[in-house]
């Protein structure tokens, strides 16, 4: 077993992730633009041709390459678990490098960049066991500006639906152009504080158009992708009919007492890269 | 309306500009974040003259290749975060153009109609296509102290754009007609 050759895939990964945008997101894109006049147009035409220009020239869409995340479901069965960790750390030093990447992880207390994409608890890797050989890898590099615009309400129940809809909706029209919109707004609701947050961030992996299975929940994720866009905000706060491209929510079940609502903001750059490992260690990235 | 100019921007070329106009940049930028931001201000002797330059909100992915550093990646940060000192700033520095995204706030809003600056904004996220824009990349400051995204980053820039204007020197900012 090489394990550098896993190394080779993840950092491929990393750079399909940086590089290309899903189709999905595009696609989304595309409609917005068809939809946009003005000055929003010339955004979402600024937009698209960078997401071409990045993939022609095989280099990051964004300079904010972000934090890199990644969720990984690790089939019980896969031999190498244990190498598997500090795989994924060695492919974002060598990434920083290679794609290249921007130094993002800076000590909060001495100020000073790692330089080189790691430090404590980052790269931030979300573990999840499944059945099989295989092991499942998504790449979803977070940026700061869309980052800091993250929200948590812990709301009264008392509130109900309703009052989490317009928390949403209000907290979305404060982030106005600084999450650099079309966003993709990701919503956890229940849990506790942390598990909201987190539901939210890992709505995110869905894609752009797909909506939730429960069709009560996706009737009030279009109701929230409608009252969001009616805000006028638009493409970069500049003004327009597009502010969001989609909103997911998940949930989960919540404590009598809380109503917490977590809300994670992707900006228009959504970058999702997939990655299959097997068990003899070859691997594909999608 | 559409403008291509050429940095330093005259009074005259900034007074004309008006929020919604489009502007193409010909001319030096230098890139400034927060850090960056508060070294300058706390300097006395800053080794390049900002006066002649657009002020660029912006941490870029470099790349050095052999001695040389060119850029990979350069689109606008989030301007609100330097509000806390941008009116000191253009004051201190005599900038007449900056180049952000998102917007800022009531005091710097000032002090483009005081000092006679615009305030553009650029598509956040269009790193590679602002890279494209860049001729060449004439000094780094504070590089080894800040680290690349917070470095001072010298851009000759050539028709740099599209920028809207977002925030003019008479008292105007697209964002207000949003808002409310």
């Amino acid at each position: 077993m090489n394990f550098k050759d896993i190394e080779d895939g993840i950092v491929e990964l990393i750079r399909k992730a940086e590089t290309e945008l899903p189709k999905d997101v595009i696609e989304s894109l595309k409609k917005a633009y068809d939809a946009e006049e003005g000055v929003a147009k010339t955004q979402i035409d600024a937009i698209l041709k960078n997401i071409d220009l990045a993939k022609k020239t095989k280099r990051p869409m964004c300079q904010d390459t972000g934090i890199q995340t990644f969720f990984v479901d690790v089939g019980i069965d896969f031999p190498h678990i244990k190498q598997l960790k500090q795989m994924i750390i060695n492919a974002v030093k060598r990434a920083t490098k290679e794609i290249p990447i921007r130094p993002n992880t800076v000590d909060p207390f001495k100020g000073k960049n790692h330089r080189d994409n790691t430090g404590e608890n980052i790269p931030y890797v979300t573990w999840d066991f499944c059945s099989g050989s295989d092991v499942f890898i998504t790449a979803l590099p977070k940026g700061g500006g869309s980052e800091n615009m993250s929200k948590l309400g812990m709301l009264k129940p008392g509130v109900g639906i309703e009052g989490v809809k317009d928390f949403i909706v209000e907290e979305m029209i404060k982030a106005a152009g600084n999450p650099c919109p079309p966003t993709v707004v990701g919503v956890g609701i229940g849990g506790g504080a942390d598990l909201s947050l987190k539901l939210g961030k890992k709505s995110l992996l869905r894609p752009v158009g797909k909506r939730h299975k429960d069709k009560e929940i996706a009737k009030i994720e279009e109701e929230l992708i409608k009252r969001i866009n009616a805000s006028g905000i638009g493409p970069m706060g500049l003004g327009g009919k597009t502010t969001v491209l989609d909103v997911h929510i998940e949930k989960a079940h919540r404590h009598p007492a809380s109503l917490p609502v977590g809300i994670a903001v992707q900006c228009w750059a959504d970058r999702r890269a997939h990655m299959t490992i097997h068990s003899d260690g070859s691997w594909e990235v999608r | 309306m559409e403008y291509h100019l050429n940095l330093p921007l005259k009074n005259e070329e900034v007074k004309k500009l008006k929020v919604g106009d489009i502007v193409y940049i010909t001319g030096n930028l230098f890139t400034a974040r927060d850090e960056a931001h508060y070294i300058m201000l706390e300097s006395k002797n800053i080794s390049f003259d900002p006066s002649q330059m657009g002020l660029y909100h912006c941490g870029p992915l470099m790349k050095k290749d052999k001695s040389k550093w060119k850029v990979v990646s350069a689109g606008p940060t989030t301007s609100s975060r330097m509000e806390i000192f941008e009116d000191k700033f253009i004051e201190k520095f005599k900038i007449s153009l900056i180049i952000g995204k998102g917007g800022m706030g009531e005091r710097t809003k000032k002090a483009l109609q005081k000092y006679i600056c615009v305030y553009t904004s650029y598509t956040g996220g269009a790193g590679a296509l602002a890279a494209e824009k860049v001729e060449d990349v004439n000094g780094v400051y504070w590089l080894d102290e800040l680290g690349m995204p917070e470095a001072v980053w010298i851009f000759k820039v050539k028709e740099f754009g599209p920028l809207v204007v977002a925030m003019d020197s008479h008292g105007n900012s697209i964002y207000d007609n949003i808002t409310k």
